[in-house]
């Protein structure tokens, strides 16, 4: 009831959110927590080895949220499954579902992985 | 009575302050070394003899890609950290002796053949620094500008070279540049010459001749010759692809740790499963070796007969052993979750490999292949050991 309440107060927000969260969850809904355990310790410590252990970037780029600012999560997907051609990132489609490269694109972008 | 018990307290009491105040137990640093506990910001000092951790030491910052240097009598430790860290390590005290923030994001270093001067690789902003080796304060600052917008470009596969120089590859520019400081004052700094596209590493042989850079960008390997006058850069290996489609790299090779034996170099082939042979004299391809994935590093037993390589992710629970001669693979076996570094003692008898996702650091004996010991250290990547402080490039 309450919710509904601050819905309508402020709706475009609470909507928005609403959205996003359940966007995220949809995404995520294939991975247990254990996957996202392995997810996490990929990207510190692999992705990590370019990108630098805090993510503050390396021979790759930064990848903090503050870096990330205006960068689409869908093209930080398409980024993780596809590379970049004719530079070091590689494609990881194969190695990475789709989902797991959403997930993976949304945490960086909320910058949840520490 | 009581007096006497008085004399047992007071000689007791005494024995412990001699104890206590007595010397350190004397020792050498030759058979000493240090593993890099990335994730912690630590690193363990290590007695390869007795196969032992002496000490963790923390508060070096971030580490991931960290690598280290000894000074000419094997006591100090220098590390360079991902952060832009320069750490003096005290092997002896175990203790970090200096440190300095140098930079907002590095990549390794080198020390000068005299000693004095360390040298530190930067990303962010590009370029390299020189610092004194006693005191940590900066003597250069070298930017590494090129192109017309003066822009600083990252630098990899920084060395040393005989006669007080360092030769550092631009990733950006392409380039291979010499900073030479065997006169007083300012360094000479010197563009040699255009690598290629990408150079994302290299190496200088162990008599500081040959300086050889690998290149992402393009299918070949860039090869300096710096008895040559004057020094040219040359392609090598060019074409080794054969316009095949790359498997993509999930990690970059490295190129230290090279192997020469037989009269071939062997190194770690970029988007291919295969390490290739470079003969040492010719600088033409003498073969290639068929491996379990992408290599990352390809290092030589110390006797140069065999190399034992380790490879990208997901295929990084795997070492293999080639022998040289015969370029065959003659042995294989899984260490365990991301085998990342190895290192061998310094006449080969034994081989410390780091398995980051285990949390272990296991020893094999370098011949027979049997497992000679295992270390508890969190989140281990490279391992060095003080022998380095010897050679010419490490």
């Amino acid at each position: 009831m309450r919710f509904c309440k601050t819905l309508l107060h402020r709706p475009r927000l609470e909507v928005a959110m609403l959205f996003l969260l359940m966007s995220t969850l949809a995404s995520a809904e294939e991975l247990t927590p254990q996957r996202k355990v392995e997810l996490q310790n990929l990207i510190l410590q692999d992705c990590g080895s370019c990108h630098g252990m805090t993510l503050k970037g390396g021979l790759g780029s930064a990848l903090r949220p503050e870096d990330l600012d205006g960068v689409a999560a869908s093209t930080i997907t398409h980024i993780i499954l596809n590379g970049v051609p004719d530079k070091p990132m590689p494609p990881w489609r194969g190695l990475l579902s789709d989902s797991e490269a959403t997930w993976i694109a949304h945490a960086l972008k909320a910058g949840v992985l520490k | 009575m009581r007096l006497l018990r008085l004399i047992i307290l007071l000689a007791a009491f005494g024995g412990f302050c001699a104890g206590s105040s007595a010397q350190p137990q004397l020792r050498g640093t030759g058979d000493l070394g240090v593993v890099i506990e990335r994730a912690n910001g630590s690193v363990c000092i290590v007695d390869t003899t007795v196969r032992a951790i002496l000490s963790c030491i923390d508060g070096l910052g971030d580490l991931s890609h960290a690598s280290a240097v000894f000074s000419r009598d094997q006591r100090y430790a220098y590390v360079f950290g991902r952060d832009g860290g320069l750490t003096k390590i005290d092997l002896l005290e175990r203790r970090i002796v200096k440190r300095v923030l140098q930079a907002g994001n590095s990549i390794g270093g080198a020390i000068s053949d005299d000693g004095r001067l360390i040298a530190v690789s930067n990303y962010k902003p590009g370029g390299i620094k020189v610092f004194d080796a006693e005191t940590l304060v900066q003597v250069a600052d070298i930017p590494a500008t090129y192109g017309a917008k003066r822009e600083r470009s990252k630098t990899v596969g920084l060395v040393d070279a005989p006669g007080r120089r360092f030769i550092f590859t631009l990733y950006d520019a392409g380039e291979i540049w010499m900073a030479d400081f065997s006169q007083p004052g300012a360094p000479e700094v010197t563009s040699i010459g255009r690598a290629g596209e990408l150079p994302y590493d290299a190496l200088i042989t162990s008599d500081g001749r040959h300086y050889i850079a690998g290149l992402f960008g393009e299918d070949g390997l860039a090869h300096m010759d710096l008895w040559s006058n004057p020094i040219k850069i040359n392609r090598v290996l060019d074409g080794y692809g054969k316009g095949e489609a790359k498997l993509p790299v999930y990690k970059m090779p490295h190129l230290e740790g090279w192997a020469l034996a037989g009269g071939n170099f062997i190194l770690p082939a970029v988007g291919r499963a295969e390490l290739l042979a470079l003969n040492a004299d010719t600088f033409k391809e003498a073969g290639r070796v068929k491996v379990h994935g992408q290599p990352v590093f390809a290092i030589a037993r110390p006797d140069g007969r065999h190399v034992w390589v380790n490879f990208a992710h997901p295929l990084n629970d795997t070492i293999q052993v080639v022998d040289v001669p015969s370029l065959q693979v003659i042995h294989e076996f899984k260490p365990g979750p991301a085998t990342l570094h190895m290192e061998f003692t310094p006449r080969g008898h034994e081989v410390w490999i780091s398995v980051r996702d285990a949390d272990m650091v296991e020893i094999y004996d370098a011949r027979t292949f049997e497992k000679r010991g295992q270390l508890k250290v969190r989140k281990p990547s490279g391992i060095f050991f003080t022998s380095r402080a010897n050679r010419i490039g490490l």
